[in-house]
């Protein structure tokens, strides 16, 4: 545990999910949608917009990367100065979908961002899981 | 590893230990004299709190002349801010929530 590992970090978070692609894409695109299960948010699904997630103490910096409609949606995410990329591939099934969350980050140039980094990310997660817990009876 | 959160988690509930403690990340090295004319508590109880801090792996110290330099060691924090741990915490919510939206939709 001593050095930050120069590799790339990677979260998966994959899920068979009973409903069509189409509409799971909706969820996942639309911005009065998105404001429902994850931030609100000034997203237009458009390769190179920047877009926000915002919360009530700041806000998440995004750019959108890579759009194929109904398939994958990829933008970057940043945070506390730390830049990871959001991936979004949605697989149909034979009861639904396959919906696939990866991000990615930390580079090896990023290590040092990291570490400056550190005392803002449990407090990153606080503020967000106690804003997301607040407005979950809203919905 | 659940044992060494508790004792990181027990050694900065305390504000005067984590004053300290922040203290040593923002500015660096510092000896216990320095640390004791800012913290407002007496040379002994910085003392003791360093002694705590240093158990929790938090700060080393080390030894030169007369003086005792601290330092932090914020690897240690490692436990608490695993990135991936929280990140995949924080999705496995959100998928949860967007479920719920999912069900709630019209096709």
């Amino acid at each position: 545990m001593n050095a930050i590992s120069a590799d790339i970090r990677t979260v998966v978070v994959e899920r068979d999910i009973p409903h069509a692609p189409e509409k799971i894409w909706r969820a996942l695109t639309q911005p009065h949608l998105i404001a429902e299960w994850l931030m609100q948010n000034d997203f237009v699904p458009a390769v190179g917009h920047r877009f926000s997630l915002r919360t009530e103490w700041g806000a998440i910096d995004c750019r959108v990367l890579a759009i194929e409609p109904g398939t994958t949606l990829s933008y970057t995410w940043e945070a506390l100065g730390l830049e990871s990329v959001v991936t979004w591939t949605l697989t149909p099934t034979a009861n639904g979908t396959r919906l696939r969350m990866e991000q990615t980050g930390f580079r090896p140039d990023q290590t040092r961002a990291y570490q400056g980094a550190k005392f803002g990310w449990p407090r990153f997660f606080a503020a967000l899981e106690q804003m997301l817990s607040n407005d979950g009876g809203a919905a | 590893m659940a044992k060494a959160q508790d004792v990181l988690f027990r050694t900065l509930a305390d504000p005067t230990r984590r004053a300290i403690f922040e203290r040593l990340c923002r500015d660096g090295e510092q000896t216990v004299g320095a640390l004791t004319a800012r913290a407002g508590i007496s040379q002994p109880a910085v003392s003791k709190h360093l002694g705590l801090l240093k158990r929790a792996g938090l700060v080393s110290n080390r030894h030169q002349g007369r003086q005792t330099h601290y330092r932090a060691q914020i690897e240690s924090l490692n436990l608490l801010v695993d990135w991936t741990t929280q990140m995949t915490a924080f999705w496995r919510k959100r998928f949860d929530d967007l479920e719920s939206l999912l069900n709630r939709m019209d096709q």
